[in-house]
């Protein structure tokens, strides 16, 4: 994808997959998100961007409850997935996250084999019935994550002994191998050489045609070559939230002109 | 005037200045420091190993006396009917003659001449050879009539005499061995009747009465201490880990669980004495569970150990990245899949040495031990000494050892060093196999 074809992207309007309104999250004291409102939309990739500590990956972590394991972090507001209230006390984080995965900022695959990493979630969620559908869904998910070709000879290697950005990958292929709606990513490039960075953004917008996926960035080029909507975070407020092509060429908000230009942040 | 920057500049490289000088001298001294504490400690493991194994290897030899007894039949069974109860009815007074006769035949067979009679030369051998003797003709009745060789034990004093520890003149003063005696000795000796040779029966022997210092061995303690670690590790283990899983895992973070926090680092900091007076007042009386029983001594020793297998399992939990946990959270694994799958695995390693450890440590203990009266009296070999299990009296490594070293006998003293080596080797063992379990499940990620 080319930068410079941006504002000729084509954006269909999509169902509302995760709907946040008035979301506020607190640390102890500190308000750590102020009020955030932000739809995402299925079968597309949302790009959060903003300086560091400006909360984006504290409210892409509320996105599948995983600041519920911090006990000093209280989040009011609600958010909606698929009309369901997540917070709720009925839902149970368990087949929430089953629905919403996850990939992190560091590669953090178990120390075990490749095989077990991408079996892991099927098995706990039940997904096959016996050996040979397993083997299907981890192949499938291997496929998916652009790894197939490389690690196919040795899935009963050590996950831990892949290099980083294979690491990644194969992290990637677990969180789709429980075949999920929504794909969450925390700076998933940041620990990876531009290769591997490159082979994970053509990843992503493959990963678009079936989930919807919702990246945190710190590079403002990658936000732009894999996006189609860009939030921007500051200070833990969203300050604009549009598509992509929008906000890197004609941002409403002064402060998103500051940071994308490089004068903040 | 000189500025701060001149001072550097204009100096050769090549020559130290004096503030580097200091400072080399200072890191060179400081080696040195360390150098010696090395060297120190390394020394005084030195003189403790050789101490240990100077005073204690004497009481892995033991001196035999072999001689040839005839199993008089009208002494023994005077019906002539061999029948068991009958033979019973002898006592070991009765076959002390047999052993008396046997002796001053060997003696004029041998031509020695002695002015010692023959109660006097009996009295080289174990106040328990009549009681071996009586206990093989129980067991062999049809034996009775024949003349049958036996590896008496030598008293203590002629035991002492084969190792260099009795000498004439240190027995100046003492009512249970004479000069004449120790001639004798020296007859049989070169009669080839007198050697020293490795007892077994050290290690897996009973305690025996003070009069017979040669005959006792560790064995029954071993079993004890052994069924002791054994009730540890089923109670310990599973209640430390499961305590500290439970705080490190799921408990939420506040006064409560500080205050636990807090009081447990406490606990593993408590003298153990204070757990055995603890054991003696909840265990025994009021629970009104057996004196002297491992089952005591095993829930006391728990009490010991609990705080430094939770200190140890919950530094080894902590230790497993945070990550494992987002990861395995991450693809919808709930908190006790998390845990059971990924953490407990990872943390294996850190468990199972600080077990072990702790393990050791109980195995060492002695003060609470005395508190609940371990410190059993078991005359009897296994199996009959544990015959009865974990309700019965029994010992301990550590409390036999103490005894030992509180009896008159210098015989006993030897007996107390030897079981500190066996003492030794059990600890030195179960820390190899804690390097090696750690060594074989460490895994890197």
């Amino acid at each position: 994808m080319n930068d410079m074809t941006l504002t000729e992207r084509n954006v269909d309007t999509k169902d509302i997959k995760i709907a946040a309104s008035n979301v506020q999250v607190h640390y102890g004291e500190t308000h750590a998100i102020k009020d955030v409102n932000v739809s995402i939309e299925d079968k597309t990739v949302t790009a959060f961007i903003g300086p560091s500590g400006c909360g984006k990956s504290t409210f892409l972590r509320c996105l599948n409850r995983m600041n519920d394991t911090i006990q000093t972090c209280s989040i009011k507001g609600k958010i909606l997935l698929d009309g369901e209230d997540i917070y709720d006390k009925r839902v149970d984080v368990v087949q929430l996250r089953a629905k919403v995965g996850m990939v992190f900022q560091k590669p953090n695959p178990f120390p075990k084999s490749i095989y077990d990493n991408v079996a892991y979630g099927p098995k706990i969620h039940g997904l096959a019935r016996g050996k040979s559908e397993l083997d299907e869904i981890v192949e499938k998910a291997l496929r998916r994550a652009a790894i197939w070709e490389e690690v196919k000879d040795r899935l009963n290697a050590p996950g831990t002994g892949l290099s980083g950005g294979q690491q990644q990958r194969l992290c990637i292929a677990r969180a789709v191998a429980t075949e999920p709606e929504v794909l969450l990513m925390d700076e998933p490039c940041s620990a990876l050489d531009p290769i591997a960075t490159a082979q994970v953004e053509e990843l992503i917008d493959e990963l678009r045609q079936r989930f919807s996926v919702v990246i945190v960035t710190h590079s403002m080029q990658q936000a732009a070559r894999v996006s189609q909507k860009t939030a921007f975070f500051h200070l833990g407020s969203l300050v604009e939230f549009g598509e992509t092509g929008q906000i890197f060429t004609n941002p409403n908000d002064p402060r998103t002109e500051s940071y994308i230009t490089g004068r903040i942040g | 005037m000189k500025t701060s920057l001149d001072r550097h500049s204009g100096g050769s490289l090549l020559l130290q200045s004096t503030r580097t000088k200091r400072r080399n001298a200072a890191e060179t001294r400081f080696k040195l420091y360390g150098i010696a504490a090395i060297a120190i400690s390394l020394l005084m493991l030195m003189v403790l190993l050789t101490t240990i194994i100077s005073k204690g290897l004497g009481a892995y030899q033991q001196t035999f006396i072999t001689l040839q007894v005839e199993l008089l039949e009208k002494k023994l069974d005077k019906k002539g009917n061999r029948n068991l109860t009958d033979i019973k009815k002898v006592s070991t007074f009765g076959y002390a003659p047999l052993i008396k006769a046997s002796i001053t035949d060997t003696v004029e067979e041998l031509g020695v001449v002695t002015g010692l009679k023959a109660k006097q030369m009996a009295g080289i051998l174990s106040k328990g050879a009549a009681a071996q003797l009586r206990d093989y003709v129980i067991a062999n009745p049809g034996r009775i009539g024949d003349t049958v060789q036996f590896r008496f034990l030598a008293s203590s004093r002629v035991d002492g005499y084969l190792k260099g520890r009795v000498s004439r003149s240190s027995i100046e003063n003492d009512k249970n061995i004479t000069p004449e005696q120790l001639d004798l000795v020296d007859s049989l000796i070169d009669a080839g009747l007198i050697e020293k040779t490795f007892n077994i029966d050290f290690i897996v022997g009973a305690d025996a009465s003070d009069q017979r210092p040669e005959a006792a061995g560790m064995g029954v303690s071993i079993l004890g201490s052994l069924s002791m670690v054994l009730v540890v590790l089923a109670l310990a283990l599973p209640i430390g880990v499961g305590a500290s899983i439970y705080l490190e895992e799921f408990a939420p973070k506040n006064w409560v669980t500080d205050v636990i926090e807090v009081n447990i680092s406490n606990l593993a900091a408590v003298p153990s004495i204070v757990f055995g007076i603890l054991g003696l007042a909840v265990f025994i009386n009021y629970m009104h569970l057996p004196m002297s029983a491992p089952l005591v001594g095993g829930l006391v020793l728990t009490l010991m150990t609990l705080p430094t297998i939770i200190i140890s399992t919950r530094a080894a939990l902590s230790a497993v990245p945070p990550s494992i946990r987002d990861a395995a959270l991450g693809v919808g694994a709930s908190p006790m899949q998390t845990v059971f799958h990924h953490v407990l695995p990872l943390a294996a390693p850190g468990i199972l040495t600080g077990t072990i450890i702790g393990l050791a440590q109980a195995l060492g203990e002695t003060a609470p031990l005395l508190l609940i009266g371990m410190v059993g009296f078991v005359a009897s070999n296994a199996p009959d000494s544990i015959a009865s299990g974990l309700l019965s009296p029994n010992s301990a490594m550590p409390a036999q050892i103490y005894e030992w070293a509180k009896r008159a006998d210098p015989a006993f003293y030897e007996r107390a060093w030897g079981g500190i080596i066996l003492l030794l080797l059990f600890l030195v063992s179960m820390n190899l196999v804690a390097v090696i379990l750690r060594r074989r499940f460490e895994r890197r990620w």
